[in-house]
């Protein structure tokens, strides 16, 4: 820990979250996201040897249900709020080269 | 009797003797939220047509004598972030700002079942993540107590509802004190359930394992209520409990003999606003003479759980909100260079500013090099503020603190320092990252005028002491029933 972070990581980071952000948001980020970093390092002073990660507030596992078909969201309905749709599908620009 | 500011009890009663109709009700908090929220701003949308449709089909049962559901007729305001079948379900952010939900979210139909009265969407921090209500991509909600100040958040909308008299009870949401801390700001009445209490389908996610939906109430026995109609289990939330509901409407007049209060030395910290210390010192005498027993606990990891938290949750929401592509739905960029660069882009454009904070923040948390060191020991460190939890509640039977160390904040207060926003949550996020139940009572004033309010905490699925002793409390003080002069 005790990273700091310039605008190059926050770059970086911006790519993994699949974020386009503006030159004045990169310099706000990296100021206000590095004094929270800061901050969250004082967990540094807990000790947690051997302390079990605890992922939620409530321990469950294995939560089983019948295998039943159930009625699922009809097509127009899946389809009313996407951007851009043929009807039938979820339209997205090309990914793969015409050869 | 005033229809504005009574209680969902009178209110009932007076539909089940006959002497108001459902219509004439909403009518009036329709004309309510007409008159007032052009300045309080706590309504993304109005649900005007179809409640009052679900108002007149509940009074010509009603009037046939056929059986009606527990809320049958009340209003209840829904924060923008439940979905509902039909009406636009915003978040608060541009990226939704058209999203039209093709179902319910499980406490919706809930309250369909109930027979309730949708009333309306509420404003609140875009996608749950703020404390002031002022990130929503819309409109800034103000405290129907003083117009300068934020209601809180993320709940704010609900809250300023239901203390502006413009809905008797609503719905909110809080992953680290998003319904307790504006329920403390607005004098309302709001609670946060066990984790798992609740489903969670169909509410919008930003932290899953913290996440959980509660009511906001003029009164802790509307609080009861409505939660009682929310709570049970639902297949389609993995992590939503299979465990009896309690009646809690039944229960929650009768006083808890030997109560044991606690309260933590932890919480007495510089930072604690001097009349804030005051109130609760105040509730605290309030208890003892109701022959409970007040007892000190400890709960060392205290300091530790905002630091805790804003790892956690923003890690949840970095992948939650990867949903948010552009393809399925909500926002789309017009202009882009390729496929990557349109997720890039529409994301970019749809999120706000502390929205893209945090899933920085969350995506660095969790990304190579980085995980151990923070998510990994932020889990560990969550553990022992359970530990201490648990620990506490062997000795007491609910935690008294404030709601929040301070009076609401002017709006505009915390944009340049979100660490110093943050930094106010630390005694309510403590029961989202162990999971407990907390309520928020209004508990009295500053000199000034600004609301206050009483948290208690309790172990899991013990709501129905929490009411108990929050209705005690209620009972033994004047604060129910002030209403904010608008």
């Amino acid at each position: 820990m005790a990273e700091t972070l310039d605008a190059e990581k926050v770059r970086k980071v911006a790519v993994l979250a699949r974020l386009k952000l503006s030159e004045a948001e990169i310099g706000d980020y990296a100021t206000k996201l590095g004094n929270i970093l800061k901050y969250v390092d004082t967990l540094n002073e807990v000790n947690t040897e051997g302390v079990v990660p605890m992922v939620h507030a409530v321990e469950l596992s294995n939560v089983f249900r019948a295998d039943e078909v159930q009625p699922s969201l009809p097509r127009a309905a899946a389809l009313q709020n996407a951007p851009k749709t043929d009807g039938t599908f979820f339209l997205v620009p090309q990914i793969l080269e015409d050869k | 009797m005033s229809i504005i500011g009574a209680t969902t009890g009178e209110l009932l009663s007076r539909l089940e003797r006959g002497e108001l109709t459902s219509v004439e009700l909403t009518t009036a908090y329709l004309d309510r939220i007409a008159q007032q929220d052009d300045r309080v701003s706590a309504f993304l949308t109005v649900n005007t047509a179809e409640a009052l449709q679900q108002a007149a089909d509940v009074d010509r049962r009603r009037q046939a004598k056929q059986p009606v559901g527990l809320l049958a007729g009340i209003p209840v305001a829904i924060k923008d972030v439940l979905c509902t079948k039909g009406l636009k379900t915003t978040c608060a952010s541009r990226m939704l700002a058209n999203f039209i939900p093709p179902y319910d979210a499980h406490v919706i139909t809930q309250l369909r079942n109930a027979d309730a009265v949708l009333i309306g969407k509420t404003n609140m921090d875009e996608f749950a993540m703020g404390s002031t209500t002022e990130t929503s991509a819309f409109k800034i909600t103000r405290n129907p107590w003083d117009l300068d100040r934020t209601p809180g958040g993320s709940s704010g909308g609900s809250a300023a509802a239901v203390a502006a008299g413009m809905s008797p009870l609503a719905l909110g949401t809080d992953t680290g004190g998003s319904i307790r801390q504006p329920a403390g700001f607005c004098s309302v009445v709001g609670m946060k359930p066990t984790y798992g209490r609740v489903s969670r389908f169909g509410m919008v996610a930003y932290g899953s394992s913290l996440d959980q939906i509660g009511p906001f109430a003029n009164d802790v026995n509307g609080a009861a209520l409505l939660a009682q109609v929310i709570a049970g289990h639902d297949g389609r939330d993995s992590t939503s409990v299979n465990a009896p509901v309690p009646a809690y409407s039944q229960t929650v007049n009768q006083p808890l003999a030997g109560l044991r209060v606690g309260i933590a030395k932890e919480h007495f910290v510089e930072g604690l606003n001097p009349e804030v210390e005051q109130t609760l010192r105040t509730a605290l005498q309030v208890y003892k003479s109701l022959g409970a027993e007040i007892k000190e606990v400890s709960l060392p990891h205290t300091s530790y759980g905002v630091a805790v938290y804003y790892l956690i949750a923003p890690s949840e929401a970095s992948s939650n909100l990867a949903r948010y592509d552009g393809v399925h739905y909500g926002h789309r960029a017009e202009q882009f260079s390729n496929m990557i660069d349109m997720y890039a882009t529409s994301r970019g454009e749809g999120f706000g500013s502390e929205v893209k904070r945090r899933i920085m923040l969350g995506t660095y948390a969790l990304s190579a090099g980085y995980y151990d060191a923070y998510y990994l020991k932020a889990l560990k460190v969550r553990r022992l503020i359970r530990q201490d939890y648990d620990k506490a509640f062997e000795q007491i039977d609910v935690l008294a603190s404030p709601a929040s160390p301070n009076p609401p904040s002017k709006v505009g207060e915390y944009s340049a320092n979100p660490l110093a926003m943050y930094l106010e949550d630390i005694y309510t996020i403590g029961a989202n990252l162990a999971g407990l139940p907390g309520i928020s009572v209004p508990a009295g004033f500053t000199e000034a005028g600004l609301p206050v309010g009483l948290q208690l905490l309790a172990a899991p699925f013990e709501e129905e002491k929490l009411l108990r002793a929050a209705r005690m409390y209620e009972l033994a003080t004047k604060w129910q029933g002030q209403r904010a002069a608008l």
